[in-house]
């Protein structure tokens, strides 16, 4: 496929990093936030390519393995009542809450259904007019304009039988966290491309300023990412800190405007809880008081639910880029993709379920 | 969850306020919003998230990267075959 195929070709992934190795004179710490760049790494042994001068930590950047335990519960509680259409992800039926998943409520009789696209939803609402659809809306910044469309649908189509549980995550404010942490180990970090081609690269140059951070914008693909690591490696040699661009044929600096707009119509930036980190000042969405009867916490009064991680679960460190998966004692035995202890195990873009995948055989050779 | 592909808008057409793409992906159609990118015109590329496109690929900057990648490709071939 364009665009895809020409980003796994073999040649040109070990030129960039023979490039690499030759630019490298001592190590370097970097940092990639988006759970689907880590399944790229994983996938294809990016990381045994690289000069050992070279550590890759994986970054929060998985919203399913963020999504904190008292949401997974609020979901829970709404799924399993009488008349509820409850539409999610796939990604999040597998997430454990405090006592069970959203498979065990469908199991036991819950309405749960899986949709690709939140329109999906809308949809059901429409064919649906004497049941309750609600719509399970996680995601960073690159899926919210698209939960965020949902309602807005809603509203448009005067639907009243339609609601959005969010739970959205943005990416700088959890950056910052981490690098303003004494016990933080990042010193290039390659943001989220598709986060970026929503919300343009400004956010980032900020981040660059304030911390003395190489960025660079990466894609999704091995070359991609090979080629966003070289360019930090360069910056970091030179001892430059700026904001570069490696996915160009995506993102602008000035992002998606027509996304952008619908989330600042929609959507208000709140503290939010972050699964494993806690909470971050201003780092989610929250629905505006205007679009209060879309609100599914509001319809259903699901209020204060507070719920405990699991002591044997090190996700905390692992999300932050301080340990890696395989640091874990229950990693492969107590905790498994079919008997996940935390979220990171479960989600197809979870760090943990990346290392359980990937690194127990031979990773794929780039094409 | 922020998977995106990229993928060709085969037609397109309006339903109510929108504007919706069969957008084919190697084989496969979807139908796929146009609402954030409105500019999009069949036979572009456009990057799709959770059934709407997000971007509409700069073939010209996807183009002369991809080429700067396959020249330093083949550059370290050639200084790989020196003795």
């Amino acid at each position: 496929m364009k665009y895809l195929d020409e980003y796994r070709d073999a040649a040109v992934a070990k030129g960039i990093a023979q490039a690499i190795r030759a630019r490298v004179t001592r190590p370097w710490v970097l940092m990639e936030i988006c759970g689907g760049q880590t399944h790229t790494i994983m996938r294809y042994g990016l990381d045994e390519m690289l000069p050992p001068e070279i550590e890759l930590v994986h970054g929060p950047g998985c919203p399913v393995c963020v999504a904190p335990l008292e949401i997974i519960d609020k979901a829970l509680a709404i799924a399993a009542r009488p008349g509820v259409i409850f539409v999610s992800y796939g990604d999040m039926l597998r997430v454990p809450g405090s006592h069970s998943d959203l498979f065990r409520v469908k199991a036991a009789g819950g309405d749960v259904r899986i949709a690709y696209s939140p329109m999906d939803a809308v949809k059901l609402a429409r064919e649906n007019p004497s049941r309750q659809v609600v719509f399970f809306g996680i995601g960073f910044e690159t899926t919210a304009p698209a939960n965020a469309m949902s309602v807005w649908q809603a509203r448009r189509e005067g639907l009243k039988n339609f609601s959005l549980l969010a739970a959205h995550v943005l990416v700088p404010p959890a950056m910052r966290a981490i690098l303003a942490s004494p016990a933080n180990r990042v010193q290039g970090l390659i943001a989220p491309g598709h986060v970026c081609t929503v919300m343009g690269t400004r956010e980032y140059e900020d981040l660059s300023r304030d911390f003395h951070l190489p960025i660079v914008i990466g894609g999704f693909e091995p070359v991609d990412l090979l080629e966003a690591i070289r360019m930090l490696a360069v910056q970091l040699e030179e001892g430059r800190a700026e904001v570069e661009n490696q996915y160009v044929r995506s993102v602008s600096r000035e992002g998606n405007l027509p996304a952008q707009k619908i989330l600042q119509q929609v959507y208000e930036v709140s503290d939010q809880k972050w699964r494993g980190i806690g909470p971050i000042p201003m780092s989610g969405y929250k629905l505006r008081t205007e679009f209060a009867e879309y609100d599914a916490e509001l319809v259903y009064g699901t209020g204060e639910i507070s719920a405990q991680e699991p002591p044997e679960c090190i996700s905390a460190l692992v999300l932050q880029g301080l340990k890696k998966p395989v640091d874990c004692a229950a990693f492969g035995s107590l905790c498994t993709p079919e008997r996940p202890l935390g979220a990171p195990m479960v989600s197809s873009e979870g760090v943990c379920a990346a290392y359980y995948a990937y690194r127990r055989r031979v990773p794929e050779t780039v094409a | 969850m922020c998977l995106a592909v990229p993928g060709k808008v085969l037609e397109s057409h309006e339903v109510g306020p929108n504007r919706i793409a069969t957008v084919g992906f190697g084989g496969v159609t979807r139908q796929v919003y146009l609402d954030f990118v409105p500019e999009a015109e069949v036979g572009d590329y456009v990057i799709v998230h959770v059934g709407f496109a997000i971007s509409k690929v700069d073939e010209a900057e996807a183009k002369r990267t991809y080429e700067l990648l396959e020249e330093m490709g083949a550059v370290l071939e050639v200084e790989e075959e020196q003795p």
